[in-house]
């Protein structure tokens, strides 16, 4: 559908890519931890490498719960926009096809939050 | 229509001004029911809800617009008919 | 003496308001009524006989200048006693405060778009009845407004997190949700913002938002939230009047209009109960006395209330819209949720976060006992294990968005509390982010509208929120810019029992119930 207006009504996307200096926004959720209360987002350069999104700005972000030690990143299940991704930790995000606001998820198998609760 | 009788409410103010008006509709309609909470009440009826200018009028002693309503009103239910006689709350039309 | 007084038959009310409102109204004779009133039919309302419009409350400009000089006597005599008693120090507890601060910074400048819109479209439908109608909504919004602020400058003079209340509306990221909404409404036609504001939020949910604040304040000892409340929602019963009447009067013009009114009703119903989100979290998390749980007054004033509503509006073919399914099945859930999120954001908010006491949990596992227990209470007794350790949960990072409501995504898929819902679609070459298939449906209809939304972290990180400050200069602290841009001072974030405010509180009532020799 498009809008119902009473004049011509164009207007660009406010979240470009080209809006971000080069950067590509990406957001990152772990599922079954619920004490993350959303998915966050970074704008990362499309030349990072995947295992520096995760040592970096994810372990920041996620670092303080006790499962993060934890994680066995081989077994780890990702998905991208909600279907399923094999990321390369050694390539650049381009490289592992991680556009401009892709929605990334991770699951932890054997890991389920605080007291096995999903949080 | 239906057969569920829906239920209309009128919320006023609890102060001076509305005691006469709260006990007019009390007199008249008996299926009303009042629920008092902090500063308010909340009178809900099945179907109707009816404030007559006459019976309020005995009430407060005095003559009564039904207008004056407006400034104590906090919330209502169903559609509204108002003349200078009676305001009506309903949702039979 | 006995003298017969002969009163002189005074005007029926019908005859004055039709003589106050349609006689004031004329043909235009040098322009046609098309160009004098451009904007009532590009949206594709139907409008047939403009005469059939009845305003049930017949009320005429002169009667309401009467009763609403009455009721601003009635409310500044008070706020005056309120004042000059002190009665910030007879609330219930420092917490209330907070709910004050939602209030004036969240909802007031609310009114002040619904003073600008209903002014807009009080000029631009060419029935004479609801212009007037408009107008006097218009008005009561504007003096909501002014009375707000005048009722909050009062704590404003004592506690921290008011006094910028203006900027931060336009510019804190979680303030974009009530902000965006109101937006999204004047920025329809005036058929849609009638509906959007004056139907859907003024009728379908203005309890919702009455109960939590005002009641609230009159459990918690806030004379002046509850009397400039009280003052207000005297208003708001004719609001309601005119947001029911506004659909009746359109679905009786025209069977074309149902659809786009359905459709309406489908996307505001939603985008209101988003924005309640806010109030859910204040009256379950927020009140140190509690009124009633969020889902308690959504069982009073939505289930039993607005059945009646759309079982009388069925007979127009419309229909309770589908998102409701889902505003069930967030029910128990939707204040926890929000809470979680603003307790570990606590440090981009202008109000302070606590986590609930164990009496506060064993309230809340009694009003929600099918889901606070197994889902919630293990994350507050865990973050509250951390706080004692010296080390609390806080989020380091900005979150995702929903691209309509501007929530972050916090919502689970309904029905399946620990598992995060996930909606996504891509529009001219760009991805896009949902909280809900119902943000979504909203996004896709006129997706050309929602593109421009300012999501908080897509704002930081274009760098539109570091005012004059030069990025590119050395040693340059992006978290620090945009916290001075945003005029968000560390006293007005973070956790309550570290605030100013909680420490004033107790000192000054202190002072006011014992003597120091």
């Amino acid at each position: 559908m498009t809008i119902t207006a009473n004049a011509p009504y164009e207007f660009t996307s406010h979240d470009r890519q080209e809006d971000f200096r080069g950067a590509r926004l990406v957001y990152v959720g772990w599922n079954r931890h619920m004490m993350f209360a959303s998915p966050y987002c970074w704008p990362l350069p499309p030349d990072t490498p995947f295992g520096a999104l995760v040592e970096g700005p994810m372990a920041q972000a996620f670092g303080m719960h006790p499962d993060w030690k934890k994680i066995d990143w081989a077994k780890a299940e990702w998905t991208r926009n909600g279907e399923p991704f094999s990321p390369d930790p050694a390539k650049s995000l381009a490289d592992n096809g991680v556009a401009h606001k892709d929605s990334l998820k991770f699951t932890t198998p054997g890991l389920d939050g605080i007291a096995g609760a999903g949080i | 229509m239906t057969e569920t009788k829906s239920t209309v409410f009128l919320c006023l103010q609890a102060n001076d001004d509305t005691r006469g008006v709260i006990d007019a509709i009390e007199r008249d309609n008996e299926h009303a029911s009042f629920d008092y909470q902090p500063g308010m009440v909340r009178i809900t009826a099945p179907g109707t809800l009816t404030v007559n200018r006459e019976t309020v009028e005995e009430e407060v002693g005095r003559e009564f617009d039904l207008q004056e309503l407006h400034i104590n009103m906090i919330s209502l239910s169903g559609h509204v008919d108002e003349d200078d006689d009676a305001l009506v709350l309903s949702w039979d039309r | 003496m006995d003298i017969a007084v002969t009163k002189k038959k005074k005007l029926g009310l019908k005859e004055r308001y039709a003589l106050m409102t349609r006689g004031l109204g004329w043909e235009p004779t040098y322009q046609s009524v098309d160009d004098v009133f451009p904007m009532d039919t590009f949206e594709g309302i139907k409008i047939h006989d403009w005469d059939a419009w009845e305003d049930p409350f017949r009320l005429t400009m002169d009667a309401y200048w009467k009763y609403q000089a009455e009721k601003e006597r009635k409310l500044y005599a008070i706020l005056d006693a309120f004042a000059q008693g002190n009665g910030h120090l007879t609330l219930s507890d420092a917490r209330y405060i907070n709910t004050v601060k939602l209030f004036i910074n969240g909802l007031a400048p609310l009114e002040y778009m619904s003073h600008r819109g209903f002014a807009h479209i009080g000029r631009q439908f060419r029935g004479v009845g609801p212009r007037v109608a408009c107008m006097m909504q218009s008005l009561d919004e504007m003096r909501h407004a002014q009375t707000q602020v005048h009722a909050i400058s009062n704590y404003n003079r004592y506690y921290d997190g008011m006094a910028n209340f203006r900027h931060h509306h336009t510019h804190l990221p979680y303030l974009q949700v009530p902000r965006s909404f109101f937006e999204d409404a004047a920025t329809g036609g005036p058929f849609e913002f009638i509906v959007a504001i004056g139907f859907a939020f003024e009728y379908v949910l203005t309890n919702l938002v009455f109960v939590p604040f005002i009641s609230g304040a009159a459990y918690n000892g806030d004379m002046g939230a509850m009397t400039f409340g009280f003052s207000a929602q005297s208003d708001e019963a004719r609001h309601m009047t005119l947001g029911l009447e506004v659909i009746k009067f359109v679905l009786e013009q025209d069977p074309d209009n149902l659809p786009i009114v359905q459709k309406w009703l489908n996307k505001w119903t939603w985008r209101g109960v988003r924005v309640l989100t806010l109030v859910a979290m204040m009256q379950d998390y927020m009140l140190p006395k509690r009124v009633m749980s969020w889902a308690e007054a959504w069982e009073i004033y939505f289930e039993e209330n607005c059945g009646a509503l759309f079982r009388d509006l069925a007979r127009y073919g419309i229909e309770v819209p589908p998102c409701v399914e889902q505003v069930r099945k967030e029910r128990d859930h939707l204040s926890h949720m929000a809470w979680c999120q603003f307790y570990q954001a606590r440090g981009t908010s202008n109000f302070h976060a606590w986590l609930p006491s164990k009496e506060d949990m064993d309230w809340l596992s009694a009003k929600y006992p099918d889901t606070f227990d197994q889902y919630y209470r293990p994350r507050f007794e865990y973050w509250a294990k951390l706080e004692e350790e010296g080390t609390p949960f806080e989020a380091q990072t900005p979150p995702q968005q929903c691209q309509v409501c501007q929530i972050p995504t916090i919502f689970p898929v309904p029905g399946e509390p620990l598992t995060r819902a996930e909606h996504t679609c891509e529009h001219d070459g760009e991805r896009f982010h949902f909280c809900s298939e119902w943000c979504q449906v909203i996004f896709e209809d006129e997706p050309e509208k929602y593109v421009q939304a300012n999501l908080g972290a897509h704002e930081l990180y274009k760098g539109n929120l570091f005012g004059d400050a030069d990025p590119t200069a050395e040693g340059f602290d992006p978290m620090a810019a945009a916290m001075a841009f945003l005029k968000l001072t560390p006293a007005e974030s973070g956790l309550h029992k570290d605030s100013e405010d909680a420490r004033n509180f107790d000192l000054w009532r202190g002072l006011a119930t014992r003597n120091d020799a």
